[in-house]
This record gives C-alpha cells, structure tokens and sequence, in this order.
C-alpha cells in the first residue's frame, strides 16, 4: 500500500480535509502536530527517523505562510512530505526539536528567515543573520535600506 | 670612482624605492583567502601545475596575513564577512595590494538589486589597486591583472599612493555598447559563432 494512502487512512483525526491528488504532500493541522509527528517517528510501518529538511514557503498573496517537514526512513527507504498552514501575521508552531534534534537548528534557520515562532523552543535566536536585525529578509513584503529596488 | 674606473666595473644608477618596488613586483604572496565560485578559479590559477603562478614570483600562497603582499578578493562579500576582511586586510604588512576578482567584487555582480546582504563592490571596504572583470575571471585573467599590479608597483602607481582606480578591461576610446550590440547582432546572424 502507498504511504500517503496509508496515513489517509490511519490518522484521518490529525489530517486536513483537502488533500491534494498529484502532490506527494500530506496537509495536516496545526493542532495536535507534535502527537502527529511523534506516531510518524514511532509507527512500526513508517518509521520516519531522520528529518531530512524544514522551511517554509510565504503566500503573501492568500495571506498565509506554510510551514514544510520533509521526512525521510532508513529503514524502509521511502520519504514524504508534511505541511502546515498558519496566517501570515503572528505564525506560531509547535517546536519538534524532542522527536528529531536536528530541528532545533532547522527552526532556528526558520524563524531568521520568515519569521515563524515555535513553541516550547529551548533557543530559539537568528542563526545566520546579526542579533540586531531587524525583519525577516526572505518574507515577500521584506524591504530595507540597504536593497536596491530595480 | 677611480677605483671602479681602474677595475672597470659597470655601475647602474638607481634610487632605493626603485629596488625595493622591482623586488616587491616579482615576489608577490598572495593570501588564501576566498568566498565562493571565483575562488575556484583562483585555486586553480595558483595551486595547479597547468596554469603556472610561479612564473610571475607569486605561487608562494600565505596562510598567515602578515606574510602576504597581496589580497586577492575572490568571491561575493556578505555583510557578515566584511568584518573578518577588514580585520586580514589591517594585519596585512605595509606595503599591501588589493586585487579584486569577479563581478561581484566589482560591483555586487547578480547580486545587485534586491538582495539584503552582499556589499555593491569591495572598494567600498577595503582599496582596490586591480579590478579583474568576469564571473569568474579566467586564470589568463588573474595573470593579466597580476602583471599590471606588477608594473604598477614598479611605476609606483598604487591606489594608497596615487589614489587612481585602473580598470582592466576598459573599453577604447570612441566605442560604446551600442557598438558592441551591433557587432554580436552581426556576428550571430552571419553563423560565424562557435
């Protein structure tokens, strides 16, 4: 059986109701994520145990921002990817960083970037950009002082 | 006088600056330092066997900034990486040269609009004494721009002395782009490209 079809079917409660059909992306919901997540890492059939990439994607246009996971097993060699939505002004998240510890830096990478805060993060400062910047520079609306607009 | 007279030695009649310039020109030490794709090509104009540095006295590539003569700028600057040049630039021994390499040295290069972290050209930073256009510049390039930094240094024409910029691939006098469009339109619809 397909993974996709698989986790439709078993963890219907935590997932969207629109799916789509062509992506090989699951949509689920912002709320019980963390118990989402920990049954990926933990079901015998899946057993999702690296996590390969986390970024986001800003939707200015529809006023939202989404929030990816991509997860891959050594074991059974396969891969999937997870999203989330979450409104564009005041986005915050559960922080995964106690099932895959990677992620402490991943969403450290994150908020620098867009801006995204997560919950129950042990540090979460900018990684790559100064302590005293101000703004998050890969939103769409960003601009400073220092661009030059063409 | 009447002792070289009796010897008949020659005698050749120069200043000091003019020895130590001409020594300085032929022993040029760069330092290792590089950022992104035009420190490739500047590894491999320097390090490798094929495109040989040493002819012009500068293959001895320094580790430590106060044995190197030459900065060779090679790869984009960030904001964050302005500090630590400055920081190899100032521990650098006077007399000290700066050769900047790429487009994005020059002037910010792809990065020039919209981006919120690369310096729009490293003379904004530190002086240049050699710009080397190209993205990046072929080691031919490096080596050209090398000899002129050479033969500034032996006229004593250097950015800290005579405060001029020398660009190295200036177009001639009395030719503009539009002359440069017409001929690639010319050229590409003759199919005399390769």
């Amino acid at each position: 059986m397909n993974i996709k079809e698989y986790i439709i079917k078993e963890y219907a409660p935590y997932l969207e109701s629109t799916q789509e059909d062509k992506l090989n992306k699951i949509n689920i919901k912002k709320t019980n994520m963390v118990t989402f997540m920990q049954h990926m890492n933990t079901d015998k059939a899946l057993v999702f145990d690296i996590l390969l990439d986390h970024t986001a994607i800003d939707h200015v246009d529809n006023n939202n921002m989404e929030v990816i996971y991509y997860l891959y097993s050594t074991k059974y060699n396969h891969n999937l990817m997870l999203s989330i939505m979450l409104p564009r002004t005041n986005p915050k998240v559960h922080t995964v960083s106690n099932i895959w510890a990677i992620s402490e830096w991943l969403e450290r990478e994150v908020y620098d970037f867009f801006g995204i805060l997560y919950i129950n993060h042990k540090d979460l400062r900018r990684i790559f950009l100064e302590d005293d910047w101000i703004g998050f520079p890969l939103r769409k609306d960003y601009k400073d002082y220092f661009m030059l607009e063409k | 006088m009447e002792n070289i007279k009796q010897k008949k030695m020659s005698v050749i009649l120069t200043n000091l600056d003019k020895i130590f310039n001409w020594a300085r020109s032929n022993s040029l030490w760069p330092l290792t330092f590089g950022t992104s794709c035009c420190a490739i090509e500047m590894m491999m104009a320097t390090g490798s066997a094929h495109y040989d540095i040493a002819r012009f006295g500068a293959e001895v590539v320094r580790v430590s900034p106060r044995q190197a003569d030459v900065l060779i700028v090679a790869g984009t600057i960030v904001k964050r990486m302005v500090k630590p040049l400055k920081m190899l630039f100032d521990q650098m021994m006077e007399p000290k040269y700066v050769i900047a390499t790429g487009a994005c040295t020059i002037s910010g290069g792809p990065f020039i609009y919209n981006s919120y972290t690369t310096i729009r050209g490293v003379d904004k930073v530190i002086p240049v004494d050699v710009y080397v256009p190209g993205c990046p510049p072929r080691p031919e390039a490096l080596f050209w721009g090398i000899l002129v930094l050479q033969k500034m240094i032996k006229q004593n024409l250097l950015f800290s002395t005579k405060k001029i910029k020398p660009v190295l691939a200036a177009l001639p006098e009395g030719i503009n782009i539009k002359d440069i469009h017409k001929e690639m339109i010319h050229i590409l619809n003759s199919k005399r490209y390769v």
